[in-house]
């Protein structure tokens, strides 16, 4: 057996986050929780990556997180991050399970233009109700924490890098388990997989709820992280696209890579926002082109060359 | 099938990613003799040509006047409060959630003094709570959306032009006093925030100034970006009213006038466009004669020909600078900029040397000031909100000198189309529009 070290590794980052979390500038600190929270949905889309499957419609679940969150705060009035959290995965979790038996049928392209499909009609029925915010969407108030409401960012930021590790630690867990790993043998095989006795629509529809709950956890984290909820940075397929593109970024190598990918992407788009601010866009996708074209790992690649050559 | 997964260097490599991404915030202390200013305006995606890049543009050119003291009097001193203002110009595209996030940035990592701009009602909106939380002095230049002062009082934000109440209520104005024919409407809007927002207050205030006016019950509210008009201007001609309403804006709004003239829908129906001023100069001779267009008040081509020196200089500068009449977007940033420095300048004149941002707010709250084009008062939102005239013409291309050109120019007062202080806009049109000065 080999010594898997990414969950000591895992452990070390969090250590290092939450402890130095204190002592960076709060814009950083801003842009590690943004780049974390989104993280959670990128981690999904890597489960089912794994699988050979694209979602270009994440931003469904992504959206239906940060709107639970929104909703519940402004027509209850709840504010307890926890309970947020919970919701959000619970109706992302419901959602994914009902369509999840619908696209566990489809494969390739269908996959992903269903699930796209899927999310435009949430993104239309946002953006024509008014009750539901339409185009501008809502402010979300700070989160409490069991009825505790301290000052600043810090504890909620604590929170998502905690969330953050623990769902990568789950994770691996269940991509080491038997289960787990038919993700490759899915994709690389579908028939041999369901004459060893699997039923590949249900490894499928599995890492589908996965993805969803994930994802959703990752839309409520950034509602409150951010304060504000609307369809077109959360719903539309450009969310989406987004979503993919960082999963590619990043690279399907490790449970870590969707974090440091996400932490990249974050730094990276704010840095071209402030230097370039005509052609921003410009920059992020030439990034994305060079990371293709040179590291097909994704950056991940990086870490696992420089980890390997010093071993 | 054994491979070692790396990742106890992780740890290594995330402190190093953190300290080096600490070296970059080094702090953002300036001298006095200098201000630092974010303008966010759309500089991407569809919004850019009609409005982000007029709008960034006419702050420019504001800006550098002010920096060499070469506005027109009253307002040749140099600087702000004597300060160089060094500008950075940001875009506003990415809808209002990515605002936020990059408002933050703009004051907690790029150190901003101030921020003017943004012209998206829903940027407005969503970062209003982020401004307060953050404390620092923001003047909002062009978005319309009433809420922003009517759900909260604000301390840290200004908005030196009216909100949309104006535009929807000067056009029913409008239309009821110079187009006496008209006696039933409808309207194509878009069906979010603002299309919705915008035919309520010309439904209800058309219904108050001419109750025998008939609103039809085909109202038509297309999505928005959606492009394509061609059912909308079937049912539209066939629909029995004499005049349509819409506050379509920028690629929809010259879509639409495309799409609407070749099947002849203008010689047909009259038609006020609330935002059209934009496309004025930006369609030139392909935008049909005999629209009545607005431009969000007192601003672009509606103003071309004021001969106020403030005027006269703000036009031919940009001109000169850019090549196109300056259209509303340009006089509306301009306008905000020229508020921010009157402010500055007021508040160190009071305070006998540079203001801290408190005396500054001290000084714009409440204010009266003569702008490019107009009379603006800071007179809603317990001072941070300002009302001005607001107007509206009918197009007809001015073929001697080739350029487009508007005639029949008639302007409602401040007091006429703004609601008064504590009551919000949907009330008192409700309530019939008590206390207005017409």
């Amino acid at each position: 057996m080999s010594r898997d070290r990414t969950i000591p590794g895992l452990t070390v980052a969090l250590a290092v986050c939450a402890i130095g979390g204190y002592f960076i500038p709060d814009w950083l600190m801003n842009q590690m929780m943004f780049g974390f929270a989104r993280a959670l949905a990128i981690l999904g889309l890597l489960v089912l990556w794994r699988t050979g499957l694209v979602s270009f419609g994440h931003a469904l679940y992504f959206g239906l997180g940060a709107y639970a969150v929104a909703l519940l705060d402004i027509n209850l009035g709840i504010s307890d991050a926890f309970v947020r959290l919970g919701v959000a995965m619970l109706v992302t979790g419901g959602v994914g399970t009902l369509l999840g038996f619908i696209l566990r049928n489809y494969r390739d392209i269908f996959f992903a233009m269903l699930s796209l499909a899927f999310s435009m009609v949430l993104y239309g029925i946002l953006v024509k109700t008014e009750a539901l915010g339409s185009t501008d969407g809502f402010t979300v108030s700070p989160p409490t924490f069991l009825s505790a409401a301290p000052e600043g960012k810090y504890p909620l930021f604590v929170l998502i890098c905690v969330f953050g590790w623990l769902a990568a630690v789950l994770v691996q867990g269940y991509l080491r388990s038997t289960l787990g790993r038919l993700t490759t043998a899915v994709r690389d095989n579908e028939i041999r997989v369901e004459y060893l006795g699997y039923s590949v629509a249900r490894a499928i529809h599995i890492k589908y709820v996965m993805s969803a709950v994930l994802t959703g956890a990752a839309g409520a984290l950034t509602a409150m992280a951010l304060g504000q909820v609307d369809p077109d940075s959360m719903v539309n397929w450009t969310a989406s696209g987004e979503l993919v593109f960082v999963t590619i970024l990043s690279g399907p190598g490790s449970v870590a890579a969707p974090f440091i990918g996400s932490l990249i992407f974050e730094l990276l788009r704010t840095y071209a926002f402030e230097l370039v601010p005509h052609a921003w866009q410009m920059i992020v996708g030439g990034t994305l082109l060079a990371v293709i074209f040179f590291l097909p790992g994704g950056i991940w690649s990086l870490f696992a060359r420089a980890l390997k050559a010093d071993k | 099938m054994r491979k070692r997964k790396p990742s106890s260097r992780l740890g290594v490599a995330l402190v190093a990613a953190t300290l080096s991404a600490m070296a970059f915030s080094a702090s953002s202390v300036h001298a006095k003799d200098n201000i630092k200013i974010a303008v966010p305006a759309f500089l991407s995606g569809g919004a850019a040509g009609p409005f982000g890049v007029p709008a960034r543009n006419g702050a420019e050119i504001v800006i550098d006047a002010i920096n060499t003291g070469k506005l027109p009097a009253p307002y040749n001193s140099k600087g702000f409060a004597g300060a160089t203002a060094s500008v950075d110009f940001v875009d506003e595209s990415g809808g209002s959630t990515k605002q936020v996030a990059e408002y933050r940035n703009l004051v907690q990592k790029r150190g901003m003094d101030v921020v003017i701009g943004y012209i998206s009602s829903g940027s407005c909106v969503a970062l209003a709570p982020v401004i307060e939380e953050l404390k620092t002095l923001t003047v909002l230049a062009t978005c319309g959306t009433p809420r922003v002062f009517e759900e909260k009082s604000r301390k840290y934000i200004f908005r030196t032009m009216a909100h949309a109440t104006a535009d929807n209520v000067a056009a029913a104005h409008y239309v009821t006093s110079l187009m006496p024919s008209v006696d039933s409407y409808t309207g194509i809007n878009q069906n979010y925030a603002w299309g919705q927002d915008s035919w309520r207050d010309f439904d209800l205030s058309v219904q108050h100034l001419k109750s025998s006016a008939k609103a039809s019950k085909k109202l038509q509210f297309p999505k928005i970006f959606a492009g394509q008009y061609g059912t909308e201007i079937s049912a539209l001609s066939l629909d029995k009213s004499k005049l349509i309403h819409s506050s379509f804006w920028g690629g929809d709004l010259e879509a639409f006038i495309f799409q609407g003239a070749a099947r002849g829908l203008f010689k047909k129906k009259k038609v006020v466009f609330t935002v059209g001023g934009t496309a004025a100069y930006r369609l030139g001779k392909k935008m049909p004669n005999g629209l009545v267009l607005g431009a969000r008040g007192p601003y672009g081509i509606l103003v071309r020909d004021r001969k106020t020196a403030l005027n006269e200089w703000f036009v031919n500068t940009y001109k000169n600078r850019y090549g196109t009449y300056p259209p509303g977007p340009s006089y509306q940033y301009g306008q905000a900029v020229l508020a921010t420095k009157i402010a500055y300048d007021k508040a160190a004149k009071a305070a006998g040397g540079f203001p801290t941002q408190e005396q500054v707010i001290k000084a714009f709250t409440g204010m009266e000031f003569e702008s490019f084009s107009t009379t603006v008062k800071m007179a809603l939102g317990d001072g941070h909100q300002a009302i001005t005239e607001n107007g509206y013409g009918i197009t007809k291309y001015d073929n001697e000198n080739g350029e487009p050109g508007i005639t029949d120019v008639k302007f409602f007062p401040a007091e006429c189309v703004m609601p008064p202080q504590g009551v919000t806009s949907v009330d008192w049109i409700k309530g019939g529009m008590k206390g207005a000065k017409c």
